[in-house]
């Protein structure tokens, strides 16, 4: 067993126990900050991917930026302890076949169709290097430009939609 | 050396909880917790094939996805805070009529 794989193991074991602990926590803070947790071990596997720049986007925009935002609200709404109102009877048993289905599905799939010819090596230094990223903007700047333009445009509209959301009408008794 | 199908299938079980999440939720809050839990493990696969393949196409897939993503929890959240201003509950279940 090699250390690539030891490192792979325990933080695939890391990330799923957050994954599961941001499910099944009581308090919705808790749950963010478990998801805080997922989002940095999956970080570290982006790095060991070879991908430190969308790495560092992951740390900063989801870690960052979108957690705390989510904690914003939870604590803005005093919603870390909802009460667990009357769930519909049968939703939770179905939910649970449903994502076995999903499950079983996924894993036919991985089955069936493994290779074990496709392996990633752990990247070697020159990934690293400010060429890499270079050659990453290149790429983004000449052959995805319209998405990369589409996308600031959603992003502007989001921004203009949050705002006139939660505006307070003028004069009206909101 | 790690193959492949290991980032896969833990993505494949990253995605089955999101999924979980999603389905069993009463809280919102929650539910877009998991849907964030499912884009990332969609992510994953991304660029453990961008990394197979050696090329830059699904790192730059994945920059825009969490670009949307953060577009999605702006607006999503600002919802939610309207719909509890307005009804001071935001169980899915009890909300449930277009009206405030």
């Amino acid at each position: 067993m090699n250390s690539d794989l030891i490192v792979f193991l325990v933080l695939s074991l890391v990330s799923i126990a957050a994954a599961l602990g941001m499910l099944f926590s009581r308090n919705a803070v808790y749950s963010a900050l478990f998801l805080v947790l997922n989002f940095s071990t999956v970080a570290v596997f982006y790095i060991l991917l070879g991908a430190p720049f969308i790495a560092m986007a992951q740390i900063t925009v989801y870690a960052g930026a979108i957690m705390v935002l989510f904690l914003f609200v939870i604590m803005l709404l005093g919603a870390e302890n909802l009460p667990s109102t009357k769930a519909l009877p049968w939703q939770r048993p179905l939910a649970v076949i449903l994502a076995v289905v999903l499950a079983v599905e996924a894993l036919y799939l991985l089955l069936s169709r493994a290779s074990s010819d496709a392996v990633i090596t752990a990247p070697d230094a020159s990934v690293n290097t400010v060429e890499n990223l270079r050659e990453m903007a290149m790429t983004l700047f000449n052959q995805y430009l319209l998405p990369f333009e589409v996308t600031s445009v959603l992003l502007l509209v989001a921004l203009i939609g949050a705002i006139v959301l939660t505006r307070k009408e003028k004069g009206g008794q909101k | 050396m790690v193959q492949v199908d290991y980032y896969i299938a833990l993505s494949a079980v990253l995605f089955v909880i999101g999924t979980l999440g999603v389905l069993t939720g009463g809280n919102p809050l929650i539910i877009f917790m998991s849907i964030e839990l499912m884009l990332n493990a969609a992510n994953l696969a991304f660029v453990a094939f961008a990394s197979m393949h050696e090329t830059f196409s699904g790192q730059i897939f994945v920059f825009f996805v969490i670009a949307v993503a953060a577009a999605e929890v702006a607006v999503g959240l600002a919802m939610i805070v309207e719909i509890f201003k307005s009804r001071r509950n935001i169980n899915v279940d009890e909300v449930n009529s277009l009206k405030g």
